[in-house]
């Protein structure tokens, strides 16, 4: 007889138990499982029944994928219990960090008068839509009490140019603060590049500042949606990207897409746009219901439905892309990608639970009003100050950060506890979404059955897992991204 | 290859020696006579120094004995033993002779016991349950012998961590002796299951130590049969979540046989999602040797026949940063893709070519195959890079 003794001898017959998961329909009779740190398995509908009797045979083929992914496990197993603590607490780190992105609107004023933006005012020379140093000051106050060691200071507008003398005075005193401080310290400054000049360019080399600018997709589409004394904004993005990516490098500048109903049949063009500037990758937006998107019912010309057909027809074009040698990544897939394949969380504002806002991120608006996150302050100039967590000038970093508006809000939307996400197999991906979900419904939790965001972020999650399903390649890729963001 | 260790032609020894003696060679003939005295001169044409502990004449100088016959003690050394150099360390035991350290090789092991709990389908030092704890006596001795400027020395087993606290001795001894000494020890992991004993090899704080634990499937019941030993894949993941919480540095080794590529993806995607910390993940071609020739029949996989699995193991390795090495192939065997990560690894007293090698342009980049595999069998997928023209 051998001394060696073949696989059946180390397979164990004991009955397996279930770890926590939750399951949802894909299509058909394709069901997907998912646990609470993102794993998933694709699992058709008679197994599942057979799974969830502790019936699944050894041998059967998925056997050993549920125990590898921890869906299932033996009552004697403790290393299962330890990778899923593990994971879990790798996913929610970022919570002991608490906020890191702060958000200073350093003006109102704007040289664009953009439909669907609320938060901008044609007052060139006015400053009464302008942040005062002293509120400055405070801001910063509050900046360093976050114990977040990367701090990161956004600023935005407005068009935040048109106030530079504030993100100078802003940075410099950042950065003398963090010589003490010593926090990993990160400029960002949301600009259109229109009035973009050397000095401010020296500037943000000087400082390391990234500039975060919007490309809409080809000149007429972009000037369209971006409309400027002189009907030059996309002439000016050019150039400006063009002497930015010289002097700052050309990954310090990125763009960021908004999509409006003139975007919707151009989505090819758009992404071609990205493809000949340069850019590595883009952000296929879904548009936002704040601003003057809702009041001028822009938001309501187009529903989600044809909004998914933009991005999946988007999604379909970057994949033939990357098969034709061109590395392009789609960035909101590759933000819901790395919750699907590693144990990290992207950080991603709204897809975040508890929610993000004002844990995450914060924004100290022009007039001394601190909101929970950027749509916050959107909704307030449309006269619903719900998420107005207070004052600078007045209130305390206590008062703000432990406002009942605040806590209420996290609490309230928590998805492992609010209706119809507890049991969403999607959770693990998804968001809480607070304001979103206030801004519609009225209430941070909203009936979900009835939220476009819950029926978008859905078929994304759904669409994500199909394709890296039906094509080994496209799975490859998506691991390049999930991990490249 | 290398001949380490076998049986020497004469020896005459001036004094009894009741136990092994440990030798460091040396070929300087100035050195002080109190260092002479404890070393073995390494006999050339040259005019013969007084008062070295021992002298190595080797076979083709036969004639020189006459001049220490009755004076000192030597030994006469096959030819086999002809790359022997100063710095070297040997270890003399009636008329065996085993070559422990070689000072200008970057590849030298240290064996710490043939014990061993596991018994792997394919071990190549098949482990022995027998109590050889002379040698650690041996290796107690040997470290403060190796030379100080020595790059990197392993150890492997057997399973070392079954020495216990002399395994962490060993270690704290490495530190005290070799601190600029890369460590590599080959481990099962399993014993670092236990946190005090984690934290006692922790507590070494050695400077540059890495463990080197294998996982051979993400199913425990496969990695289990294929290491012979129920349990074994628990204790491994706990050995290494340990070691990993005590911020030490840990390699994860696959070899490739057909039980290993039957889910090498799922296992690098379970490592990527559980064990993304690990310091580095090697893919090892089998060796053919010990007991894989024993198991053939369960092991054998033609690498010509895994080269697009081992390309999607890597590359979801890299896709998720992680610091990935390919051993023990030939190049001729593995995709472009894989290139990037590959390691001409095998260990110079091993590596040699066969036949189908002749004429290929590209030979010195390759590691080319164990001996074991030249005289026990490779891929038929084995061709030549032809010149560029």
């Amino acid at each position: 007889m051998s001394k060696f003794q073949g696989l059946d001898a180390y397979t164990r017959s004991a009955k397996y138990e279930l770890l926590p998961f939750k399951f949802d329909r894909l299509e058909g009779d394709n069901y997907v499982i998912t646990n609470m740190t993102g794993e998933y398995l694709e699992v058709a509908k008679p197994e599942l029944h057979v799974l969830l009797a502790k019936d699944l045979a050894t041998e059967h083929p998925l056997f050993a994928s549920l125990r590898a992914k921890h869906f299932i496990r033996y009552a004697d197993e403790q290393a299962p219990l330890d990778l899923l603590a593990l994971k879990l607490r790798t996913k929610l780190s970022r919570l002991t960090g608490f906020t890191s992105l702060h958000i200073f609107v350093v003006t109102l004023r704007c040289d664009h008068s953009c439909p669907y933006c609320q938060v901008s005012r044609q007052m060139d020379g006015e400053t009464s839509f302008d942040m005062t140093p002293d509120m400055a000051d405070k801001a910063l106050d509050f900046v360093f009490r976050s114990p977040n060691p990367a701090i990161k200071i956004e600023f935005q507008g407005g068009e935040p140019l048109l106030n530079f003398e504030m993100v100078r005075y802003v940075v410099e005193a950042a950065k003398r603060r963090n010589l003490d401080e010593k926090r990993d310290l990160e400029f960002v400054i949301a600009t259109t590049l229109s009035l973009l000049t050397d000095e401010v360019l020296a500037f943000c080399h000087k400082h390391d500042i990234i500039l975060s600018t919007s490309l809409d997709g080809p000149a007429d589409l972009h000037n369209a949606n971006r409309p400027r004394v002189g009907r030059d904004s996309f002439e000016r993005f050019e150039a400006g990207l063009a002497k930015a990516r010289n002097v700052l490098g050309v990954d310090r500048v990125s763009a960021l897409m908004t999509t409006t109903d003139k975007s919707l049949p151009r989505v090819r063009e758009i992404i071609d746009e990205y493809v000949r500037l340069g850019f590595n990758g883009i952000f296929l937006r879904a548009l936002s219901p704040y601003g003057f998107a809702i009041k001028t019912r822009k938001f309501m010309t187009y529903d989600t439905e044809r909004w998914l057909e933009f991005y999946k027809e988007g999604l379909a074009y970057i994949l033939e892309l990357n098969k034709a040698g061109i590395p392009f990544v789609e960035h909101y897939a590759s933000l819901i990608l790395k919750k699907m394949l590693t144990s990290n969380d992207p950080g991603y504002v709204d897809l975040m639970n508890p929610a993000g806002a004002g844990i995450a991120a914060i924004v100290f608006n022009y007039d001394g009003s601190v909101y929970a996150s950027d749509e916050s302050r959107m909704l307030a100039e449309m006269g619903d100050q719900t998420f107005r967590l207070g004052d600078i000038l007045t209130d305390s970093y206590e008062d703000i950060i432990l406002s009942d508006v605040l806590l209420d809000a996290l609490e309230q939307s928590f998805t492992l506890s609010a209706p119809m996400c507890s049991d969403c197999a999607f959770e693990p991906y998804c968001g809480a979404e607070p304001v979103f979900h206030h801004a519609i419904f009225k209430d941070v939790l909203g009936r979900k059955a009835e939220s476009s965001f819950c029926k978008r972020n859905m078929s994304i999650f759904k669409h994500l897992i199909g394709l890296m399903n039906s094509d080994a390649s496209t799975r490859r890729l998506f691991m390049q991204w999930a991990n490249a963001c | 290859m290398l001949k380490l260790a076998g049986k020497v032609g004469r020896i005459q020894l001036v004094e009894v020696q009741d136990r092994p003696l440990l030798l460091q060679v040396s070929n300087n003939p100035a050195i002080p006579m109190v260092l002479r005295a404890t070393r073995a001169f390494l006999v050339s044409e040259q005019e013969l120094p007084e008062g070295y502990l021992h002298y190595l004449i080797p076979e083709g100088l036969e004639w020189r004995t006459q001049e220490l016959e009755g004076k000192s003690s030597f030994t006469l050394l096959p030819n086999d033993y002809n790359y022997l150099g100063h710095g070297d360390i040997i270890r003399l035991d009636g008329q065996a002779i085993r070559v422990l350290f070689r000072a200008n090789s970057g590849h030298n092991s240290l064996l710490v016991t043939e014990q061993c709990n596991h018994y792997c389908l394919m071990c190549s030092q098949p482990p022995k349950n027998i109590d050889d704890s002379w040698i650690l006596d041996e290796l107690e001795a040997l470290i403060p012998l190796i030379p100080r400027e020595t790059p990197e020395v392993g150890f492997s087993g057997g399973e070392p961590t079954l020495a216990g606290a002399r395994f962490i001795n060993l270690i704290r001894m490495m530190k005290s002796y070799l601190p600029r000494t890369v460590v590599h020890v080959l481990s099962n992991g399993r014993m670092f299951a236990d946190e005090s004993f984690a934290r006692q090899y922790a507590e070494v704080d050695h400077p540059d130590i890495m463990i080197g634990i294998p996982l051979y499937s993400d199913d425990p019941d496969l990695h289990d049969y294929i290491v012979q030993a129920p349990g074994a894949f628990h204790e491994t993941v706990q050995g290494i979540l340990n070691l990993k919480r005590l911020n030490q540095k840990v390699e994860i080794r696959i070899v490739l046989h057909k039980q290993s590529i039957s889910r090498l993806p799922q296992l690098c995607e379970y490592i990527a999602r559980n064990l993304l910390f690990v310091d580095h993940v090697t893919l090892m071609g089998l060796e053919m040797i010990g007991f894989t020739r024993a198991n053939l029949n369960a092991l054998w996989i033609d690498p010509a026949d895994y080269r697009n699995v081992l390309s999607e193991a890597v590359g979801i390795l890299a896709a998720y940063r992680m610091n990935v090495s390919v051993y023990n192939h030939q190049l001729c065997l593995v995709n472009d893709d894989v290139l990037p990560y590959y390691r001409k690894s095998i260990s110079d007293w091993k590596n040699e070519y066969v036949p189908e090698c002749d004429g290929c342009a590209r030979k010195s980049e390759c590691g080319g195959f164990f001996a074991s595999g030249v005289r026990n069998g490779y891929s038929r997928g084995i061709t030549p890079f032809l010149p560029r023209s």
